[in-house]
């Protein structure tokens, strides 16, 4: 009985082009395992639309006479709202407990054995299951909204690329996120706990209960650069509808992109050390 | 007479198991404790979040709508407690569960809240009933002995409308068993629905949640009753004492969803 390193080596001659094969042909299977929930993605859209008109009429409710709260006005706040509830189940906030589960039941000692990364492959499966968000959770409620709101539509056109990546990073750094939470059972072999506070906090902090610019400055400062939750939800909403200036849009995507190589950096170092004390029962 | 007293034994012992199973390791049972009451605590955050940007909300101050935020919220808050586990049904459906539950010489329905009464959710009935007390006393209103009857009546009726609201939505679940999170746009909609006076939501959307479902003899009614204010949309004021039969009526067509989802439920088999 010799001991095992738990990551098989990568090959020594990395191919990139390998590896994109790879984390393509993850994502796309994960993209056609998620479209195949299509009664529960419409069941989703309806609350997520349902959600979209309470938020939106309370927003508006506290648009002051000058036509403007917080620095959004009433178009704005409507695609944040609207915008918002489709994002939601693009970036999966709630509700992801897979890598738990699967280190609680030992099944995780599969993906160990693979020749890709845990991290990378899951990953690559959620790049997956987001691209088929796009389609069945955020275009409905983007087409409802305007039906029933007047929307801000991006003025600039930089605007439209930058939230593009905006989002693209939030789903990288929610995932990781969502990874660490759920690495927390390697050391707890319940998750709970932390899923539970992941859960409360995130959202309340991303913007999703309402808009964080309602805050105190200090408080917006400390919350961007203090922690990732701003950079999860708010930030891709702020940039679409354009609550700033293209340089502070800018710098917006910034601090995102910062926590996102951060967080997934931590995936890697807290993968590394799971590792070295996991200990899989039964056969 | 004894088949009572039998079955009563066995929702007691029901009840037991459940409290201490639910209590046998301590820390998860704390961190539950502390993790629910954050929900609720959120949920009144966000309301003075938004009156910090604002002074009044669709025409009414912080303070008349705390009145209607802390009914909604305590009796939200009871109401899960006491039936909000019965949005499990899904998971009870499609793993054939339900099949033990109705084998089971007791009552559906009082077995399903009985096999997981969250007890971690008792923190949030707190906060949500405290709440509601500080609400009351600070909203500045004039006691009379009718608006003390309706100080204790409205809340429970409350309770018992979100419970019916409760079981009427899982039902659904019989029907179409990948229903989702289709009943939380009912259920968790219509309490965000009531934690804020309905002279904020417009056209449609408020017809349906407010007297469509019935929402709006949650907390908007009761409230101007006991505030002694006229209603902006022009309903008279004797509408906040409706609450009552609402509640009640809502509960009859819950059982009555419940009969008919119970009798068209099949087993999956498994």
């Amino acid at each position: 009985m010799g001991s095992l390193t738990a990551t098989v080596a990568p090959p020594a001659a990395s191919n990139v082009i390998l590896w994109f094969r790879t984390f393509r042909a993850i994502a796309g299977s994960s993209f056609r395992r998620y479209s195949t929930y299509r009664q529960a993605a419409v069941a989703g859209v309806v609350t997520n639309c349902v959600f979209g008109f309470l938020r939106c009429y309370v927003l508006l409710a506290a648009v002051g006479a000058a036509g403007t709260v917080a620095g959004y006005d009433r178009a704005q706040l409507a695609t944040f709202v609207w915008v918002g509830q489709g994002l939601l189940a693009v970036i999966l906030l709630w509700g992801w407990t897979d890598l738990a589960d699967r280190i609680r039941t030992g099944e995780v000692a599969a993906d160990l054995l693979r020749p890709v990364h845990p991290v990378t492959s899951y990953l690559a499966a959620d790049l997956g299951r987001a691209g088929y968000a796009v389609l069945a959770r955020l275009i409905p409620p983007v087409l409802v909204g305007p039906l029933f709101f007047p929307v801000h539509v991006p003025q600039r056109w930089a605007t439209w690329p930058l939230f593009a990546l905006s989002a693209l990073v939030a789903v990288v750094l929610c995932f990781g996120c969502r990874y660490l939470v759920n690495a927390t059972a390697f050391w707890l072999h319940d998750a709970r706990g932390p899923v539970i506070i992941w859960t409360l906090v995130s959202g309340v902090l991303t913007g999703l209960y309402f808009p964080l610019r309602f805050l105190p400055e200090w408080l917006q400062l400390l919350l961007w650069l203090g922690t990732p939750f701003p950079s999860l939800l708010q930030t891709p909403l702020d940039v679409l509808v354009e609550r700033d200036p293209a340089g502070t849009q800018l710098a917006l995507v910034g601090v995102q992109l910062c926590w996102a190589v951060l967080i997934l950096a931590a995936c890697r170092l807290v993968q590394r050390r799971a590792e070295r004390r996991l200990v899989v029962q039964g056969g | 007479m004894r088949a009572g007293a039998g079955a009563l034994a066995a929702y007691r012992a029901l009840l037991g198991a459940q409290a201490r199973a639910q209590t046998a390791y301590r820390t998860s049972f704390l961190v539950d404790l502390v993790g629910n009451v954050g929900f609720t605590v959120f949920d009144v955050v966000t309301v003075l979040v938004v009156f910090g940007v604002t002074r009044e909300l669709g025409g009414f101050t912080l303070r008349e709508t705390m009145v209607i935020v802390g009914i909604s919220t305590g009796a939200f808050a009871l109401a899960d407690l006491l039936v909000g586990n019965i949005e499990r049904l899904p998971r009870y459906v499609r793993t054939g569960l339900f099949d033990a539950v109705l084998l089971r010489p007791l009552g559906t329905l009082p077995q399903l809240l009985l096999m997981d009464l969250p007890l971690r959710k008792v923190s949030r009935a707190v906060f949500g009933l405290a709440v509601l007390v500080v609400a009351v006393g600070s909203a500045g209103i004039q006691w009379t002995a009718a608006r003390v009857l309706l100080v204790v009546l409205a809340p429970l009726a409350a309770v018992v409308f979100f419970g019916s609201v409760f079981v009427a939505t899982a039902t659904v679940s019989f029907f179409w068993v990948d229903s989702g999170e289709l009943a939380n746009s009912v259920t968790y909609g219509g309490r965000d629905f009531t934690t804020y006076p309905i002279t904020v939501y417009d056209g449609w959307f408020r017809a349906l949640f407010a007297y469509g479902l019935g929402f709006a003899f949650v907390g908007y009614h009761p409230a101007l009753a006991l505030l002694g204010r006229g209603d902006p949309l022009g309903l008279p004021g004797w509408v906040g004492w409706a609450a009552p039969g609402v509640a009640l009526v809502a509960a009859a067509i819950a059982a009555a969803a419940w009969r008919v989802g119970v009798r068209h439920y099949r087993s999956t088999g498994s």
